[in-house]
């Protein structure tokens, strides 16, 4: 929203309040504006713009209505004075411990019980977004810096950077080796920083990667977790998309690899998550953090008063993710559905004649579109983009939002959506990279 | 002006599932927990029956905790993995000291400090040990938080009714449908929820005398990140807001731990009935100019906050000339403004904003559902501004303390349910009143005198004549007392930054009629001791 008076003629606003670090006039927001304006739907509007740029996972919704359809007490308010009272009330920032406990049991659950989480190391806030700003807050002053692997997730810059005054200088990571982190990556940035004379105070990884689609393998992760002890700084550790891996197995957290050196020297890792992608509920907003530094978790859990997760979201929630039967069946339906989704689009790409990022996990593809650039620049790429996004009219995401130092690539959606609008799509790049080869 | 230690966070509620007290944050062995269980406290009161069904699962409860915080002590190996181990080590990690601790930010530190101040010591005490008349009639009675437990049984009696309609179901029957709940919505609410539900209660709530405009209404969740936001949209850090005191020390937390945003107090004083001059904002303002403190804007709350009192039409206009003059914003806390209970008409900066030649982009209201509704564990808060820029800000923060599409959904369903919100509001109006007298006329039968409140949940009462010492030490020593002989936890008037001693901020709206004799036969105790 722009604004139509001059922003202090009335009372000056903040800086804050008036600079663009929000980052909404970025492409990857403007896509959104142009899918808002014009959206597809099958019966309605054929030819409008397809939502590839949203990470949401709509494919195993069925599940969760049929829960709530057998335990109906979950969606009520409970019955009688007494279990209403509790919720009503109920504004400590500790969050319900029945929530908290069977949020433990499904993060354990996602990763095979090869982890343990102790519920009282869990502080609850709305959303992810809200977890990794107040971490930020937390680790850092303002005028530090974050390094965070390229490429990232778009709203980092945001969410880590806006109120927070802090900084995020990008470890480049570029496609000779899968775009994985390795230790030079790291020390590169951390030089960079120190030139800079910005202070270090953490390492931000999101594993699986968003929007790699991958998972970060072991021997990264203990590279990435010693690189942090060397340098003493702090790691957080994004697994929102933990539970959207396709082989369970595939995936090391950061807690095994705290777990299996004895806790030691890990007062210094962070791990977030949130319902919005594995259970496909962001509209619940309920994220947590869950640290393995007293002083952190206390600090975290007041500050959380900022961000509360509603007493009966946590209610109603807590008996569902308690039935260790559901969420198992769940998880094993809902990776088995993204895995086949993923082979859907990644064969449809491959029939286009597009390659993608080899892919594990997640809810998008990683595709190269290099070869179709007419200049292999950032504003050859944007060009592109903004082809695909007004002739093709699909929304997705160029890699350039995402930090990623190589042009070229771009992130692609598949979750969000059925069936039939994918294959729309992948139909729609197919004939755009026919008639683009011709000419 | 000194202060006895931080002033303590809106701390959680007497009625919380279970508390535990935090390892502290330096290294060395586990603290004991101390659960507490609900059920027996939270169960109404003036229900029978529940000791026996309460009490014999809280001595299993302890017993039990006793035998945890054994077992719970770190084995001298670290365990193998594996599932044997499961249920016994899911402890901290302090097993071995770190080699080095990555370091908090300044801001951490400052928060972790603030939880050894007195008064934070004395919300704890409320924690381990609250009241309630039949399980615990010797406990600490919490009467330092705003809940209004009054009338809850007017929600819940709605909710059990209607329930059907809420939540995940579809208004209008029909199968289960989940997308319209589970996915990504608007941040800052929907537009159906700020037009249907929000717009047309807070029409209700002023009686009529506003119409709410949706397009203006950023929500969130709670008024303390409302309040934040604005914070963060209004000032710089380092820059100021004035504050008419005594204010809510909430605000202490509210806009100085991350927004940075210094809070200059503006005595009020009693001989003006704690009433906001605008002599004292010009006083309060050139200070700040001499210190090189750059003031942007002037946050008050109306119903006062601990105070109770309402604002004059005329106060309100001279409070926006002033900020006009001084080129500054002004931010009016109305969470309060469904809870009058006095014969006093209640004025809304909202209303006072519709007249001639009023500046309506400098001033931002905000409400909230918890005080009207007795709903604090819902989580909607209100940022209400005439202020393009403003909201488009604030709309965008709304993404850090968004609230939840179910309680939106279940909201919707309430809140245009207008006639029980008419006869809600009015039941509630009438209890508060009943409640409030009550409270007023036994204090005075003890010799304490309250300032006249006609909206709030709080009485404001002088104790200064049984103070040792005319000071903030003889407040502290009676507040302490108070909480360790009498077993009463209010807010002292120094916590709220007044400029007198002797006044305490006590809440009326969690206790029940049967309560009060008790309170004061308590407060007699120490009284008479002093």
């Amino acid at each position: 929203m722009q604004c139509a008076t001059n922003p202090n003629s009335n009372g000056k606003l903040s800086d804050l309040a008036t600079s663009n670090t929000h980052g909404e006039d970025s492409p990857y927001f403007a896509g959104w504006k142009a899918y808002d304006e014009d959206p597809y739907d099958a019966a309605t509007n054929p030819s409008g713009v397809i939502q590839m740029g949203l990470a949401e996972n709509q494919v195993s919704f069925d599940l969760l209505e049929r829960y709530l359809e057998q335990h109906p007490e979950a969606t009520g308010w409970g019955c009688g004075i007494s279990s209403f009272r509790e919720n009503a009330l109920f504004q400590d920032y500790h969050g319900l411990r029945t929530f908290r406990q069977a949020m433990a049991t499904f993060m354990e659950k996602i990763r095979g019980e090869r982890a343990q989480f102790d519920p009282e190391r869990i502080v609850l806030t709305a959303g992810a977004t809200a977890a990794n700003e107040l971490l930020t807050f937390i680790l850092a002053n303002p005028g530090d810096c974050l390094l965070i692997p390229t490429p990232y997730y778009p709203g980092f810059d945001r969410d880590l950077r806006w109120r927070t005054g802090v900084n995020i200088i990008p470890v480049h990571c570029d496609s000779s080796n899968g775009f994985e982190i390795t230790p030079q990556n790291l020390e590169a940035a951390f030089a960079e920083a120190e030139a800079k004379e910005f202070r270090v105070r953490g390492v931000v990884i999101t594993n699986p990667s968003n929007p790699l689609g991958t998972t970060i393998r072991r021997p990264a992760l203990e590279d990435i977790l010693d690189f942090a002890a060397r340098k003493n700084i702090h790691l957080i550790s994004d697994e929102i998309y933990s539970g959207s891996v396709f082989s369970s197995d595939e995936f090391v957290s950061m807690a095994e690899i705290v777990q299996a050196r004895g806790y030691k020297d890990c007062e210094r890792v962070h791990i977030v998550y949130s319902l919005s992608k594995d259970l496909g509920l962001p509209g619940f907003r309920v994220g947590t953090i869950y640290s393995y530094n007293d002083r952190v978790v206390t600090t975290a859990r007041k500050m959380s008063s900022f961000t509360l997760v509603s007493s009966q979201t946590q209610k109603m929630l807590a008996s569902m993710l308690s039935d260790r039967e559901f969420i198992g069946n769940y998880l094993e339906t809902n990776r088995k559905r993204l895995k086949e989704r993923h082979e859907y689009i990644v064969e449809g790409l491959k029939n286009a004649g597009i390659e993608c990022l080899q892919g594990n996990a997640g809810l998008f593809c990683w595709m190269n579109l290099a070869p179709m650039l007419n200049e292999s620049t950032r504003e050859g790429e944007l060009r592109l983009w903004k082809l695909i996004l007004h002739e093709v009219k699909l929304n997705i995401s160029p890699g350039s939002s995402c930090h990623c130092s190589e042009v070229g690539w771009f992130r692609v959606c598949f979750a969000n959506m059925n069936q039939q609008t994918l294959e729309v799509a992948l139909r729609r790049l197919g004939n755009f990279m026919v008639n683009r080869r011709r000419s | 002006m000194t202060r006895h230690g931080e002033p303590p966070s809106e701390q959680p509620s007497a009625t919380a599932e279970e508390q535990a007290l935090i390892p502290g944050s330096g290294g060395g062995g586990a603290a004991m927990r101390l659960i507490v269980p609900l059920q027996g406290i939270v169960q109404g009161h003036g229900g029978g029956g529940l000791v026996l069904g309460s009490l014999l699962p809280c001595v299993l409860f302890y017993a039990f905790q006793m035998f945890l915080k054994r077992s719970r002590s770190p084995p001298l190996n670290p365990p193998a993995d594996g599932p044997e181990n499961r249920g016994v080590v899911r402890s901290s990690s302090r097993r071995r000291l770190p080699a080095r601790d990555a370091a908090v930010s300044a801001r951490a530190a400052l928060i972790a400090k603030s939880g050894d101040s007195a008064y934070a010591v004395g919300e704890k005490r409320c924690l381990e040990d609250p009241y309630h008349p039949f399980d615990n009639p010797d406990g600490v009675m919490q009467l330092g938080l705003a809940e209004n437990r009054l009338s809850l049984d007017l929600i819940d009696d709605w909710l059990s009714k209607n329930w059907k309609d809420t939540m995940l179901h579809q208004r209008q029957g029909g199968a289960l449908n989940i997308k319209g709940l589970a996915t990504y919505q608007p941040f800052d609410g929907s537009l159906e929820f700020k037009t249907q539900a929000i717009a047309g209660l807070m029409g209700q709530v002023m009686q009529g005398s506003v119409s709410f405009d949706p397009s203006c209404i950023v929500l969130t969740s709670g008024a303390t990140p409302a309040i934040e936001i604005l914070s963060f949209c209004l000032a710089d850090t380092g820059n100021a807001f004035l504050v008419p005191s005594p204010y809510h020390p909430g605000y202490d937390r509210n806009i100085r731990w991350r927004a940075g945003i210094e809070l200059i107090p503006v005595p009020c004083r009693s001989t003006d009935n704690f009433n906001i001059s605008v002599a004292s904002l010009e006083r309060a303002y050139t200070q700040a100019k001499n210190r090189s403190v750059k003031v942007c804007g002037i946050l008050f709350s109306n119903p006062s906050n601990p105070v109770g009192n309402l604002l004059r039409t005329e106060t309100l206009l001279d409070i926006i000339d002033f900020a006009t003059e001084k080129n500054i914003h002004v931010i009016a806390d109305e969470t309060f403004a469904g809870s009058i209970h006095g014969n006093e008409e209640f004025v809304s900066m909202a209303e006072v904003l519709n007249t001639d030649g009023v500046d309506r982009t400098r001033v931002h209201i905000v409400y909230s559902l918890s005080k009207v509704f007795s709903i604090p564990g819902f989580r909607v808060g209100i940022v209400y501004s005439f202020n393009e820029c403003v909201l488009a800000a604030a709309s965008r923060l709304s993404r850090f303390s968004s609230i939840s599409a179910p309680i939106q959904h279940l909201l919707i369903s309430m809140l245009t349910d207008v006639k029980f919100i008419a006869d809600y509001l009015k039941m509630n109006r009438e209890r508060l009143r009943i409640m409030y007298a009550l409270l007023v006329s036994s204090l005075m039968e003890l010799g304490v005198q309250c300032v006249k409140s006609t909206g709030g949940f709080y009485c404001w009462m002088d104790m200064s004549k049984f103070m040792k010492s005319y000071s903030e030490k003889g407040e502290f020593e009676l507040w302490k007392v108070m909480l360790d002989s009498a077993k009463i936890h209010i807010t002292s008037g120094t916590t709220c930054h007044c400029i007198e001693p002797g006044w305490f901020r006590l809440c009326f709206t969690t206790l029940t009629r049967n309560d009060v004799p008790l309170l004061m036969e308590r407060l007699k105790g120490v009284i008479h001791r002093q």
